[in-house]
């Protein structure tokens, strides 16, 4: 066990591109844990996708060696959407590295976050990173973070992540001012899984701090919120390659793996303790919310048992997502499926296309709605097209959000534009600088799940940022707009908008859907309606010729080869009743123009 | 068994401004070995043995009129023929005159096909034509004159700036000259070509498909009232005057390729030769293949394909080959008719002919997913 005196826990939080994983790779190089001929950049994030988008989606950790000193680095994941992710992680430690781009300044989910650690009594490290480019401002953006979270500017440290400058310095300081961990090894065990994910070979490898007592390898473990008892087969730490060990102590952090073979079954923020001496929970977990809903189809019916496979195995690795069979009478069977954010929703999408080789349609995301029915029940929607018709629903309610948006104060008119076309309530207005504002709205989630977060970054040329919290449902004027082609309701069209604006959005999707349905052998008319009230109606004219030129000997090849490729473009369009409609239609709603 | 050859003369006087054929305006000092090497080709080809008669020849091109008329005879005369063969060279209207026909008509040639494209003067220069009417009209007298049986007319429709009546009277004018065959191609816009700069700017708006689809329309009408009926999507003919050798390009059946960028069918396998005629010659010479490269089809292919260009014709296909699904709703659309145990396309199927092809070679029936598995 390593005394407690020379243990150091901390996360980083940073906003995305701020150059956290580059940070991590810089500190595992000083201390020695990874041989340049073994670095890669990124090394932390393990995902292809996550070093593709740098960004970081599953918490990591890794025990460095600085000095006499055992550094816990815990990389955190740096989006909204998993945001209990990072509050878990914060759980875990008693510092946090505050990271900020010496150009860009503090970002809104950096603030939330540092907000959280704050609350959470972690000691806040400040440091400015990028300082070796030239639009490198460290003066000012030190005095906003004077400004913002009363950490004196000349506490401050100054880096540069990619050239190594000034992080001996900062490994110095967080040693210094980082407290070392406080447990009792002689208490009864109580130890928290921050982050887990599922191995083929090993089955799930959970993250830990262990906060009381001592979990030993071999030990009968219990897992309080499951209720269920696993044997603690292997123990050890991250360097960043796993190193078993004989056990675990209290403040340190490192890997469980106890022969689970569901992430589900050993969720983040569950409390691990013995069923010998069973300890309480420790406070804060919370079971995954999914926010956002879609509906995932694959392009061919027949692949529909691969997708329920994929989806299964996915869940092993990531149990925050949900999936429940639909049927719908436009794309056929497939899965309505419920995600923590945006951004989540993607990265499950893609993971699904690229690990399994699956071609899915993907329908507009929605929230999940909630009607009072007239009767006095409720009924929780969570797919559009399901809404009881009007005359049963006595109200529907929806769920909101309290938004923070900091923005250079250039974009305030814009911004507070957009917040209003999205039935925005300004809460909250303030100079954090004296040219960065910090905004706070409530809203609708379903107007931030819609583009919000894209039309934010074009109104702002990419300098504002964005952070929500759920803040309760409310009731709300929502009404359901159908989409007809051919005269049929396409339910994977159906949205939930407000009625103010319901003819607005029927005569734009109807728009957009003129665009990208291609011309086919007969007139496509498309409507949109409210009840059976037709609102909006445009026509997508018969192809009268397609090529019908010359075929001789010269010509036979390339026009089989354009028979091919119209063949494959066939494909990837989905059959709607006798209409062909290219995957991209069914997101159209996240395309409309404003 | 029909068997054909085609002949490639990529030699041109000047290069139309819609064309991205294999053709040269700047080579004829490659005349004579070329025609030399035409002749090697199938020299060899005949030495190796396998060259049956051939039932068609067709000289295209380039401007195969451009050619000395004797060195064309030369050429005809290294092929094989089976008896009453149908041998067809394409002639520019400025081309041709009664002593070259003469020749050519002693060589065996027993069918002509101008490209007249339109008689409408805007509308040839647009496409970068060199002749007028007047030629068109010296051209077809020459022909009869010529005793030369049978003679075909290609027209262009749809070039940017033709209206509906100067297609119109493109059709009365031609028609007045009587031929028993008549080709009409919708203008496409090649990339590349001196038309596609053109094209797309303010004053030159590209061809547009509901003009055409009326164009097409408006000749196949005329040109049945004249008793020109449609055998294939562009082509129209008398009875009996049908192109033998153009038939076999959509029949399936064999054809070789003699000259550069030539495409040839045999035995299952497509082939085509160099495209410069400078590679071809040396090729030849030195007693190489003039091949570039070839393809064997899956049985996919050759089936999607035999559907394909079967679809193209008046024959149509066999209405077994395709899925009943797909082809009773394109019967309902009216696009496709059914005719004893054989689909063919109605007016309006053939305009979209591609589409109807794509529906009917990969027509996927939805599949159910096992229910019973879904809790």
């Amino acid at each position: 066990m390593i005394p407690l005196e020379r243990l150091r826990a901390f996360s980083i939080i940073s906003h995305v591109d701020h150059g956290k994983s580059t940070l991590a790779d810089r500190m595992l190089e000083i201390c020695g844990a990874v041989d340049a001929r073994q670095m890669r950049a990124q090394y932390l994030d393990s995902m292809d996708l996550e070093r593709e988008r740098g960004i970081t989606i599953k918490a990591q950790n890794v025990r460095l060696s600085y000095g006499d000193h055992v550094l816990q680095l815990i990389d955190t994941p740096g989006h909204v959407d998993f945001g209990y992710e990072v509050s878990r992680s914060l759980a875990a430690c008693e510092g946090a590295l505050l990271l900020v781009d010496a150009s860009q300044g503090i970002e809104a989910q950096t603030l939330a976050n540092t907000y959280l650690a704050v609350e959470n009594d972690l000691s806040v490290v400040a440091a400015v990173n990028k300082i070796d480019l030239p639009a490198a401002d460290p003066d000012r953006v030190s005095g906003e973070i004077e400004r913002i979270l009363g950490i004196g500017a000349d506490e401050v440290l100054r880096i540069s992540a990619k050239t190594g400058e000034g992080v001996h310095e900062l490994l110095d300081a967080i040693v210094e001012r980082v407290p070392p961990p406080t447990g009792d090894e002689n208490a009864p065990l109580r130890a928290l899984i921050f982050d887990s994910h599922y191995d083929a070979y090993r089955g799930v490898v959970s993250a830990v701090r262990v906060m009381d007592g001592v979990m030993r390898s071999g030990d009968a473990l219990r897992f309080v919120q499951t209720g269920e008892d696993h044997v603690a087969e292997e123990i050890g730490s991250r360097e960043p390659d796993q190193v078993p060990t004989a056990e675990l102590g209290p403040g340190e952090v490192g890997y469980l793996i106890a022969g689970i073979k569901d992430v589900g079954q050993a969720r983040v923020g569950e409390t691990v303790t013995t069923p010998a001496r069973p300890a309480e929970a420790l406070e804060g977990y919370r079971d995954p919310l999914a926010m956002v809903f879609c509906g995932l189809y694959p392009v061919e019916g027949d692949a529909y048992a691969d997708l329920r496979e994929a989806l299964e195995k996915l869940q092993l690795n990531d149990s925050s997502f949900t999936y429940e069979p639909e049927t719908s009478s436009a794309l056929g069977f497939g899965f309505r499926c419920g995600f923590l954010g945006l951004l989540h929703m993607e990265i499950v999408r893609e993971r699904l296309e690229r690990e399994y080789g699956l071609e899915l349609v993907t329908t507009a995301p929605n929230v999940e709605y909630r009607a009072n029915t007239r009767g006095g029940g409720v009924e929780v929607v969570d797919n559009p097209s399901a809404l009881p018709s009007g005359s049963e629903i006595e109200s529907v309610e929806e769920p909101f959000v309290r938004v923070t948006i900091l923005t250079p104060s250039d974009y305030v008119g814009p911004l507070m534009d957009l917040c209003q076309s999205r039935r925005g309530e300004m809460k909250q207005m303030e100079y954090l600088s004296e040219n960065r504002v910090e905004l706070v709205y409530l809203m609708p989630l379903a107007e931030i799940v819609l583009d919000f977060f894209d039309r934010m970054k074009s109104r702002t040329r990419g300098y504002a940022s964005l952070d929500y919290e759920p803040s309760g449902y409310r009731r709300s004027d929502l009404t359901k707009v159908d989409i007809l082609l051919n005269g049929v309701p396409v339910d994977a069209f159906s949205a939930i908008v407000h009625r103010d604006r319901s003819y607005e959005y029927g005569r734009r999707m109807t728009d957009k859907l003129r665009e990208l349905i291609p011309r086919q052998l007969f007139d496509v008319p498309i409507q949109a309606a409210i009840g059976g009230r037709i609102i909006a109606r445009e026509t997508v004219k018969a192809k009268r010729k397609d090529v019908i030129a010359k075929c001789y000997g010269g010509d036979v090849t390339r026009k089989r080869k354009l028979l091919e490729r119209q063949k494959e473009g066939k494909r990837r369009m989905k059959q709607v009743g006798s209409v062909e409609v290219p995957q991209e239609a069914f997101v159209a709603a996240l395309r409309l123009e404003e | 068994m029909a068997f054909g050859v085609y002949v490639h003369i990529p030699f041109c006087e000047v290069r139309c401004d819609y064309c991205d054929f294999a053709t040269w305006t700047d080579r004829p000092h490659l005349i004579d070995d070329y025609v030399e090497a035409c002749i090697g080709d199938l020299d060899q080809r005949k030495e190796s043995g396998t060259v049956p008669p051939a039932s068609s020849v067709f000289f295209g091109g380039g401007t195969p009129s451009m050619l000395p008329a004797e060195h064309l005879a030369r050429i005809l005369d290294a092929v094989d023929l089976a008896g009453d063969a149908e041998i067809t060279v394409e002639c520019n209207p400025d081309s041709v005159n009664a002593d070259k026909l003469s020749i050519y008509r002693r060589a065996g040639v027993n069918r002509i096909s101008l490209g007249v494209q339109s008689t409408v003067p805007h509308v040839l220069a647009t496409l970068g034509r060199t002749h007028d009417r007047s030629n068109v009209e010296r051209a077809c007298a020459a022909v009869r004159e010529a005793a030369i049986d049978s003679f075909n007319l290609d027209l262009i429709y749809g070039t940017p700036g033709e209206s509906l009546d100067d297609w119109r009277r493109t059709l009365d004018d031609v028609l007045a000259l009587e031929p028993g065959h008549l080709s009409a191609y919708a203008l496409t816009v090649e990339a590349g070509t001196p038309l596609a700069a053109r094209v797309g700017s303010s004053e030159s708006p590209p061809p547009d498909d509901d003009d055409q689809a009326l164009k097409y329309e408006i000749a196949d009408q005329r040109l049945r009232s004249a008793g020109l009926d449609w055998y294939e999507i562009s082509n129209f003919a008398a009875d009996g005057n049908e192109c033998r050798h153009n038939s076999l390009y959509w029949s399936g059946d064999d054809y070789l390729a003699v000259g550069c960028a030539g495409h040839g069918f045999t035995d299952g396998r497509r082939w085509w030769n160099v495209r410069r005629p400078e590679d071809y010659i040396a090729r030849i010479e030195s007693g190489r293949s003039p091949e570039r490269g070839s393809e064997t089809l899956s049985k996919e292919g050759r089936d999607d394909e035999a559907l394909m260009l079967g679809l193209r014709t008046r024959r149509g296909i066999l209405a077994d080959a395709v899925a009943f699904a797909p082809a009773a709703a394109l019967i309902d659309a009216g696009l496709l008719a059914a005719i004893d145990d054989r689909l063919r396309l109605t007016l309006s199927g053939r305009l979209v002919a591609s589409e109807i092809t794509a529906r009917l070679v990969d027509f996927h029936q939805p599949v159910d997913p096992d229910l019973t598995s879904v809790d």
